[in-house]
Protein backbone atom coordinates (compact mmCIF):
# COMPACT_ATOMS: atom_id res chain seq x y z
CA UNK A 1 0.00 0.00 0.00
CA UNK A 2 1.23 3.46 -0.85
CA UNK A 3 1.96 5.80 2.04
CA UNK A 4 1.95 9.53 1.89
CA UNK A 5 5.25 10.99 3.19
CA UNK A 6 5.18 13.47 6.06
CA UNK A 7 8.11 15.90 6.11
CA UNK A 8 9.24 17.88 9.11
CA UNK A 9 10.18 21.53 8.56
CA UNK A 10 11.14 23.24 11.79
CA UNK A 11 8.14 23.04 14.03
CA UNK A 12 5.78 22.35 11.16
CA UNK A 13 4.84 19.20 9.27
CA UNK A 14 4.45 19.19 5.50
CA UNK A 15 2.21 16.68 3.76
CA UNK A 16 2.02 16.73 -0.02
CA UNK A 17 -0.61 14.46 -1.50
CA UNK A 18 0.66 13.47 -4.95
CA UNK A 19 -1.36 10.31 -5.53
CA UNK A 20 -5.02 9.48 -5.90
CA UNK A 21 -6.36 9.08 -2.41
CA UNK A 22 -8.47 6.08 -1.57
CA UNK A 23 -10.14 5.53 1.75
CA UNK A 24 -7.35 3.35 3.17
CA UNK A 25 -4.56 5.78 2.27
CA UNK A 26 -6.63 8.53 3.84
CA UNK A 27 -7.07 6.59 7.07
CA UNK A 28 -3.41 5.65 7.30
CA UNK A 29 -2.42 9.28 6.62
CA UNK A 30 -4.58 10.30 9.54
CA UNK A 31 -2.86 7.74 11.80
CA UNK A 32 0.63 8.73 10.65
CA UNK A 33 -0.05 12.43 10.95
CA UNK A 34 -1.42 12.34 14.48
CA UNK A 35 1.55 10.14 15.47
CA UNK A 36 4.05 12.55 13.91
CA UNK A 37 2.44 15.61 15.50
CA UNK A 38 2.89 14.07 18.93
CA UNK A 39 6.38 12.74 18.16
CA UNK A 40 7.79 16.04 16.85
CA UNK A 41 5.60 18.28 19.00
CA UNK A 42 4.59 20.06 15.79
CA UNK A 43 2.92 23.46 16.00
CA UNK A 44 1.38 23.36 12.55
CA UNK A 45 0.48 21.03 9.70
CA UNK A 46 0.46 22.02 6.05
CA UNK A 47 -1.40 19.77 3.63
CA UNK A 48 -0.76 20.39 -0.07
CA UNK A 49 -3.57 19.05 -2.23
CA UNK A 50 -2.70 20.85 -5.45
CA UNK A 51 -2.35 17.58 -7.39
CA UNK A 52 -5.70 16.33 -6.18
CA UNK A 53 -8.25 16.64 -9.00
CA UNK A 54 -11.09 14.70 -7.47
CA UNK A 55 -12.40 14.58 -3.93
CA UNK A 56 -15.38 12.79 -2.52
CA UNK A 57 -17.24 13.39 0.70
CA UNK A 58 -15.02 10.89 2.54
CA UNK A 59 -11.77 12.70 1.68
CA UNK A 60 -13.46 16.01 2.46
CA UNK A 61 -14.53 14.79 5.87
CA UNK A 62 -11.09 13.25 6.43
CA UNK A 63 -9.51 16.69 5.90
CA UNK A 64 -11.92 18.29 8.35
CA UNK A 65 -11.36 15.52 10.92
CA UNK A 66 -7.59 15.71 10.55
CA UNK A 67 -7.74 19.42 11.24
CA UNK A 68 -9.89 18.83 14.31
CA UNK A 69 -7.48 16.15 15.63
CA UNK A 70 -4.48 18.40 15.03
CA UNK A 71 -6.29 21.17 16.87
CA UNK A 72 -6.72 18.92 19.90
CA UNK A 73 -2.98 18.15 19.74
CA UNK A 74 -2.31 21.92 19.67
CA UNK A 75 -1.32 22.21 16.01
CA UNK A 76 -2.96 24.36 13.34
CA UNK A 77 -3.83 22.96 9.94
CA UNK A 78 -3.52 24.80 6.65
CA UNK A 79 -4.76 23.25 3.42
CA UNK A 80 -3.06 24.71 0.35
CA UNK A 81 -3.44 24.63 -3.41
CA UNK A 82 -7.00 23.42 -3.71
CA UNK A 83 -8.16 23.23 -7.32
CA UNK A 84 -11.28 25.24 -8.31
CA UNK A 85 -13.16 22.08 -9.27
CA UNK A 86 -12.36 20.52 -5.89
CA UNK A 87 -13.50 23.66 -4.06
CA UNK A 88 -16.79 23.66 -5.99
CA UNK A 89 -17.34 19.96 -5.26
CA UNK A 90 -16.73 20.40 -1.54
CA UNK A 91 -19.10 23.36 -1.36
CA UNK A 92 -21.77 21.45 -3.28
CA UNK A 93 -21.32 18.56 -0.86
CA UNK A 94 -21.95 21.00 1.97
CA UNK A 95 -18.43 20.61 3.39
CA UNK A 96 -17.06 24.07 3.91
CA UNK A 97 -14.26 22.73 6.19
CA UNK A 98 -14.85 25.13 9.05
CA UNK A 99 -11.82 25.25 11.28
CA UNK A 100 -9.43 24.50 8.45
CA UNK A 101 -7.38 27.40 7.21
CA UNK A 102 -6.43 27.57 3.58
CA UNK A 103 -3.87 29.28 1.38
CA UNK A 104 -3.20 29.50 -2.32
CA UNK A 105 0.20 27.78 -2.35
CA UNK A 106 2.79 26.18 -0.07
CA UNK A 107 4.74 29.40 0.32
CA UNK A 108 1.77 31.39 1.51
CA UNK A 109 0.62 28.47 3.63
CA UNK A 110 3.98 28.49 5.43
CA UNK A 111 3.71 32.25 5.95
CA UNK A 112 0.26 31.75 7.41
CA UNK A 113 1.49 29.05 9.81
CA UNK A 114 4.39 31.22 10.95
CA UNK A 115 2.03 34.12 11.48
CA UNK A 116 -0.35 31.98 13.54
CA UNK A 117 2.42 30.61 15.75
CA UNK A 118 3.85 34.10 16.22
CA UNK A 119 0.44 35.36 17.32
CA UNK A 120 0.17 32.46 19.76
CA UNK A 121 3.62 33.25 21.19
CA UNK A 122 2.72 36.90 21.67
CA UNK A 123 -0.48 35.84 23.39
CA UNK A 124 1.28 33.44 25.75
CA UNK A 125 3.93 36.06 26.56
CA UNK A 126 1.17 38.48 27.42
CA UNK A 127 -0.44 35.86 29.64
CA UNK A 128 2.88 35.31 31.40
CA UNK A 129 3.32 39.03 31.92
CA UNK A 130 -0.18 39.28 33.36
CA UNK A 131 0.56 36.46 35.77
CA UNK A 132 3.84 38.06 36.96
CA UNK A 133 2.02 41.27 37.78
CA UNK B 1 -56.40 20.08 -65.24
CA UNK B 2 -54.40 21.80 -62.57
CA UNK B 3 -51.24 21.00 -64.54
CA UNK B 4 -52.38 22.63 -67.75
CA UNK B 5 -53.70 25.52 -65.69
CA UNK B 6 -50.38 26.13 -64.00
CA UNK B 7 -48.46 25.66 -67.26
CA UNK B 8 -50.65 28.23 -68.94
CA UNK B 9 -50.25 30.54 -66.00
CA UNK B 10 -46.48 30.17 -66.09
CA UNK B 11 -46.22 30.95 -69.79
CA UNK B 12 -48.51 33.94 -69.28
CA UNK B 13 -46.27 35.17 -66.52
CA UNK B 14 -43.18 34.56 -68.57
CA UNK B 15 -44.57 36.69 -71.38
CA UNK B 16 -45.24 39.52 -69.03
CA UNK B 17 -42.32 38.89 -66.67
CA UNK B 18 -40.61 42.22 -67.27
CA UNK B 19 -43.80 44.15 -66.73
CA UNK B 20 -44.67 42.21 -63.56
CA UNK B 21 -41.15 42.53 -62.26
CA UNK B 22 -40.88 46.28 -62.69
CA UNK B 23 -44.31 46.78 -61.12
CA UNK B 24 -43.42 44.49 -58.22
CA UNK B 25 -40.12 46.25 -57.57
CA UNK B 26 -41.85 49.62 -57.76
CA UNK B 27 -44.48 48.54 -55.21
CA UNK B 28 -41.88 47.29 -52.78
CA UNK B 29 -39.76 50.37 -53.15
CA UNK B 30 -42.82 52.37 -52.29
CA UNK B 31 -43.42 50.26 -49.19
CA UNK B 32 -39.81 50.39 -48.14
CA UNK B 33 -39.21 54.00 -49.11
CA UNK B 34 -39.00 55.02 -45.47
CA UNK B 35 -36.19 52.60 -44.73
CA UNK B 36 -34.34 52.52 -48.02
CA UNK B 37 -31.09 52.73 -46.10
CA UNK B 38 -31.48 49.04 -45.20
CA UNK B 39 -31.25 47.72 -48.76
CA UNK B 40 -28.84 48.66 -51.51
CA UNK B 41 -30.21 50.03 -54.79
CA UNK B 42 -29.81 47.01 -57.02
CA UNK B 43 -30.19 44.41 -54.28
CA UNK B 44 -33.97 44.45 -54.24
CA UNK B 45 -34.35 44.12 -58.00
CA UNK B 46 -31.79 41.33 -58.04
CA UNK B 47 -33.66 39.44 -55.31
CA UNK B 48 -36.99 39.90 -57.10
CA UNK B 49 -35.72 38.75 -60.48
CA UNK B 50 -34.10 35.62 -59.11
CA UNK B 51 -37.18 34.75 -57.08
CA UNK B 52 -39.52 35.28 -60.05
CA UNK B 53 -37.35 33.09 -62.29
CA UNK B 54 -37.34 30.31 -59.72
CA UNK B 55 -41.09 30.63 -59.32
CA UNK B 56 -41.65 30.39 -63.08
CA UNK B 57 -39.59 27.19 -63.23
CA UNK B 58 -41.35 25.55 -60.29
CA UNK B 59 -44.94 26.58 -61.02
CA UNK B 60 -45.57 24.44 -64.16
CA UNK B 61 -44.50 21.27 -62.32
CA UNK B 62 -48.02 21.14 -60.92
CA UNK B 63 -47.51 20.73 -57.20
CA UNK B 64 -48.39 23.27 -54.54
CA UNK B 65 -46.59 21.48 -51.72
CA UNK B 66 -44.18 24.34 -51.07
CA UNK B 67 -42.53 23.31 -47.83
CA UNK B 68 -41.34 19.77 -48.75
CA UNK B 69 -41.48 19.14 -52.50
CA UNK B 70 -38.07 19.10 -54.23
CA UNK B 71 -39.62 21.02 -57.13
CA UNK B 72 -39.79 24.08 -54.94
CA UNK B 73 -36.29 23.72 -53.51
CA UNK B 74 -34.87 26.66 -55.49
CA UNK B 75 -37.75 28.91 -54.47
CA UNK B 76 -37.33 27.84 -50.87
CA UNK B 77 -33.61 28.67 -51.03
CA UNK B 78 -34.33 32.17 -52.32
CA UNK B 79 -36.99 32.82 -49.73
CA UNK B 80 -34.68 31.51 -47.00
CA UNK B 81 -31.83 33.76 -48.15
CA UNK B 82 -34.06 36.81 -48.31
CA UNK B 83 -35.79 36.11 -44.97
CA UNK B 84 -32.52 35.49 -43.14
CA UNK B 85 -30.77 38.51 -44.53
CA UNK B 86 -33.79 40.63 -43.63
CA UNK B 87 -33.94 39.18 -40.12
CA UNK B 88 -30.31 40.18 -39.67
CA UNK B 89 -30.83 43.63 -41.19
CA UNK B 90 -33.64 44.40 -38.77
CA UNK B 91 -36.72 44.30 -41.01
CA UNK B 92 -40.09 43.74 -39.35
CA UNK B 93 -41.97 40.46 -40.00
CA UNK B 94 -44.54 42.39 -42.09
CA UNK B 95 -41.89 43.87 -44.32
CA UNK B 96 -40.35 40.46 -44.82
CA UNK B 97 -43.70 38.82 -45.61
CA UNK B 98 -44.58 41.65 -48.01
CA UNK B 99 -41.65 40.61 -50.18
CA UNK B 100 -43.79 37.69 -51.37
CA UNK B 101 -47.27 39.09 -50.86
CA UNK B 102 -46.66 42.27 -52.84
CA UNK B 103 -46.15 40.10 -55.92
CA UNK B 104 -49.88 39.37 -55.93
CA UNK B 105 -51.04 42.70 -57.20
CA UNK B 106 -48.86 42.94 -60.35
CA UNK B 107 -49.57 39.29 -61.11
CA UNK B 108 -53.33 39.71 -60.78
CA UNK B 109 -53.18 42.81 -62.96
CA UNK B 110 -51.36 40.85 -65.63
CA UNK B 111 -53.81 37.97 -65.38
CA UNK B 112 -56.82 40.22 -65.61
CA UNK B 113 -55.52 41.59 -68.86
CA UNK B 114 -55.09 38.08 -70.36
CA UNK B 115 -57.86 35.98 -68.82
CA UNK B 116 -61.52 36.26 -67.96
CA UNK B 117 -64.37 34.43 -66.22
CA UNK B 118 -63.74 31.03 -64.59
CA UNK B 119 -60.24 30.90 -66.02
CA UNK B 120 -59.33 34.05 -64.23
CA UNK B 121 -60.89 32.94 -60.94
CA UNK B 122 -59.10 29.57 -61.01
CA UNK B 123 -55.78 31.14 -61.89
CA UNK B 124 -56.15 33.68 -59.15
CA UNK B 125 -56.97 30.94 -56.66
CA UNK B 126 -53.96 28.86 -57.74
CA UNK B 127 -51.42 31.64 -57.66
CA UNK B 128 -52.90 32.95 -54.43
CA UNK B 129 -52.49 29.56 -52.72
CA UNK B 130 -48.92 29.23 -53.93
CA UNK B 131 -47.90 32.71 -52.88
CA UNK B 132 -49.57 32.38 -49.47
CA UNK B 133 -47.67 29.22 -48.75
CA UNK B 134 -44.39 30.74 -49.87
CA UNK B 135 -45.13 33.75 -47.71
CA UNK B 136 -45.81 31.59 -44.66
CA UNK B 137 -42.67 29.62 -45.29
CA UNK B 138 -40.73 32.89 -45.49
CA UNK B 139 -42.21 34.12 -42.22
CA UNK B 140 -41.29 30.90 -40.48
CA UNK B 141 -37.74 31.16 -41.75
CA UNK B 142 -37.59 34.77 -40.64
CA UNK B 143 -38.78 33.72 -37.19
CA UNK B 144 -36.15 30.99 -37.00
CA UNK B 145 -33.50 33.47 -38.05
CA UNK B 146 -34.50 35.82 -35.25
CA UNK B 147 -34.51 32.99 -32.73
CA UNK B 148 -31.01 32.01 -33.76
CA UNK B 149 -29.89 35.59 -33.26
CA UNK B 150 -31.46 35.64 -29.78
CA UNK B 151 -29.84 32.35 -28.82
CA UNK B 152 -26.44 33.56 -30.00
CA UNK B 153 -26.82 36.82 -28.11
CA UNK B 154 -27.77 34.96 -24.94
CA UNK B 155 -24.61 32.91 -25.24
CA UNK B 156 -22.52 36.02 -25.84
CA UNK B 157 -24.17 37.75 -22.90
CA UNK B 158 -23.34 34.80 -20.68
CA UNK B 159 -19.70 34.99 -21.69
CA UNK B 160 -19.54 38.76 -21.46
CA UNK B 161 -21.28 38.96 -18.14
CA UNK B 162 -18.52 37.52 -16.01
CA UNK B 163 -15.42 39.64 -16.33
CA UNK B 164 -12.92 39.09 -13.55
CA UNK B 165 -10.67 42.13 -13.28
CA UNK B 166 -7.45 42.55 -11.35
CA UNK B 167 -7.79 45.80 -9.42
CA UNK B 168 -4.32 45.53 -7.97
CA UNK B 169 -1.71 42.86 -7.84
CA UNK B 170 -3.36 40.26 -5.65
CA UNK B 171 -6.78 41.89 -5.56
CA UNK B 172 -9.49 40.60 -7.89
CA UNK B 173 -12.86 42.17 -8.53
CA UNK B 174 -15.93 40.54 -10.02
CA UNK B 175 -18.55 43.12 -10.96
CA UNK B 176 -21.82 41.23 -11.35
CA UNK B 177 -24.44 42.77 -13.59
CA UNK B 178 -27.90 41.38 -14.20
CA UNK B 179 -29.97 38.63 -12.68
CA UNK B 180 -28.12 35.68 -11.23
CA UNK B 181 -29.51 32.25 -12.01
CA UNK B 182 -27.99 28.85 -11.40
CA UNK B 183 -26.34 28.57 -14.82
CA UNK B 184 -24.77 32.02 -14.55
CA UNK B 185 -23.62 31.53 -10.99
CA UNK B 186 -21.85 28.36 -12.05
CA UNK B 187 -19.98 30.28 -14.76
CA UNK B 188 -19.25 33.13 -12.34
CA UNK B 189 -17.95 30.76 -9.69
CA UNK B 190 -15.73 28.86 -12.09
CA UNK B 191 -14.25 31.94 -13.70
CA UNK B 192 -13.57 33.58 -10.32
CA UNK B 193 -11.89 30.50 -8.89
CA UNK B 194 -9.85 30.02 -12.04
CA UNK B 195 -8.77 33.67 -11.92
CA UNK B 196 -7.72 33.21 -8.30
CA UNK B 197 -5.47 30.33 -9.33
CA UNK B 198 -4.12 32.14 -12.41
CA UNK B 199 -3.26 35.40 -10.67
CA UNK B 200 -2.45 34.01 -7.24
CA UNK B 201 -4.71 36.58 -5.65
CA UNK B 202 -5.50 36.21 -1.98
CA UNK B 203 -8.48 38.54 -1.94
CA UNK B 204 -11.49 38.91 -4.21
CA UNK B 205 -14.25 41.50 -4.21
CA UNK B 206 -17.67 40.46 -5.51
CA UNK B 207 -19.55 43.62 -6.43
CA UNK B 208 -23.31 43.21 -6.70
CA UNK B 209 -24.21 46.81 -7.53
CA UNK B 210 -25.67 45.63 -10.85
CA UNK B 211 -27.70 42.76 -9.46
CA UNK B 212 -31.32 43.93 -9.40
CA UNK B 213 -32.79 41.34 -7.03
CA UNK B 214 -31.22 39.22 -4.33
CA UNK B 215 -33.47 36.40 -3.19
CA UNK B 216 -32.61 33.39 -1.05
CA UNK B 217 -31.35 31.46 -4.08
CA UNK B 218 -29.02 34.23 -5.23
CA UNK B 219 -27.74 34.69 -1.68
CA UNK B 220 -27.15 30.95 -1.47
CA UNK B 221 -25.16 31.06 -4.71
CA UNK B 222 -23.07 33.98 -3.48
CA UNK B 223 -22.34 32.23 -0.20
CA UNK B 224 -21.27 29.10 -2.07
CA UNK B 225 -18.88 31.11 -4.19
CA UNK B 226 -17.42 32.74 -1.10
CA UNK B 227 -17.06 29.36 0.62
CA UNK B 228 -15.32 27.83 -2.41
CA UNK B 229 -12.90 30.75 -2.64
CA UNK B 230 -12.19 30.46 1.06
CA UNK B 231 -11.39 26.76 0.63
CA UNK B 232 -8.81 27.71 -1.97
CA UNK B 233 -7.24 30.21 0.36
CA UNK B 234 -8.68 33.48 -0.88
CA UNK B 235 -10.90 35.82 1.11
CA UNK B 236 -14.01 37.33 -0.44
CA UNK B 237 -15.64 40.66 0.23
CA UNK B 238 -19.16 41.33 -1.04
CA UNK B 239 -19.65 44.97 -1.94
CA UNK B 240 -22.23 47.16 -3.61
CA UNK B 241 -25.10 46.16 -1.37
CA UNK B 242 -27.90 48.64 -1.92
CA UNK B 243 -30.20 49.62 0.97
CA UNK B 244 -33.15 47.66 -0.43
CA UNK B 245 -30.99 44.58 -0.85
CA UNK B 246 -29.73 44.84 2.74
CA UNK B 247 -33.37 44.98 3.84
CA UNK B 248 -34.33 42.01 1.68
CA UNK B 249 -31.46 39.92 2.98
CA UNK B 250 -32.44 40.55 6.60
CA UNK B 251 -36.16 40.03 5.94
CA UNK B 252 -35.45 36.74 4.20
CA UNK B 253 -33.38 35.65 7.18
CA UNK B 254 -30.32 34.84 5.09
CA UNK B 255 -27.29 34.32 7.30
CA UNK B 256 -24.35 36.09 5.69
CA UNK B 257 -22.62 37.34 8.81
CA UNK B 258 -19.64 35.04 8.08
CA UNK B 259 -18.89 37.08 5.00
CA UNK B 260 -17.31 40.50 5.03
CA UNK B 261 -19.72 42.95 3.40
CA UNK B 262 -19.22 46.56 2.41
CA UNK B 263 -21.62 49.12 0.99
CA UNK B 264 -19.39 50.33 -1.80
CA UNK B 265 -16.65 48.93 -3.96
CA UNK B 266 -14.34 51.70 -2.76
CA UNK B 267 -14.67 50.60 0.87
CA UNK B 268 -14.07 47.00 -0.10
CA UNK B 269 -10.99 47.96 -2.10
CA UNK B 270 -9.58 49.91 0.84
CA UNK B 271 -10.02 46.87 3.09
CA UNK B 272 -8.49 44.60 0.45
CA UNK B 273 -5.43 46.83 0.14
CA UNK B 274 -4.93 46.98 3.89
CA UNK B 275 -5.17 43.18 4.06
CA UNK B 276 -2.22 42.83 1.67
CA UNK B 277 -0.33 45.51 3.55
CA UNK B 278 -0.87 48.42 1.20
CA UNK B 279 -2.64 51.72 1.57
CA UNK B 280 -3.57 54.82 -0.33
CA UNK B 281 -2.47 58.21 0.93
CA UNK B 282 -2.28 61.75 -0.26
CA UNK B 283 0.97 62.71 -1.90
CA UNK B 284 2.33 65.75 -0.09
CA UNK B 285 2.83 68.86 -2.19
CA UNK B 286 6.53 69.04 -1.49
CA UNK B 287 7.12 65.56 -2.85
CA UNK B 288 5.27 66.39 -6.04
CA UNK B 289 7.19 69.64 -6.43
CA UNK B 290 10.45 67.84 -5.74
CA UNK B 291 9.69 65.21 -8.33
CA UNK B 292 8.76 67.85 -10.89
CA UNK B 293 12.05 69.66 -10.29
CA UNK B 294 14.02 66.45 -10.74
CA UNK B 295 12.21 65.82 -14.01
CA UNK B 296 12.97 69.33 -15.24
CA UNK B 297 16.63 68.89 -14.44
Amino acid sequence: MERIPILKMGSFLLVSIQIDMDDRTAMSLQDDLTGQIVKHRAKGVLIDISSLDVVDSFIGRMLANTAAMARILDADTVVVGMQPSVAITLVELGLSLKGVRSALNVERGMDLLRQISRELEVESERDDADREE
Amino acid sequence: MADSQSTRLASLMRNRADEVLSEWVRLQQHDLSLRNNLLREGELEQQCREFLNALLIALPQGTTDISTSPVWATVRDYVTTVARSRARQGFTPTETAMFVFSLKQPLFDAMRRELSGDDLAESVWLISTVLDRIGLFGTETYQRGREEIIARQQQELLELSTPVVELWQGVLALPLIGTLDSARTQVVMESLLQAIVDTGSSIAIIDITGVPVVDTLVAQHLLKTVAAARLMGADCIISGIRPQIAQTIVHLGVEISDVLTKATLADAFAIALSRIGLGVGRTSKTTVALRRRTLED
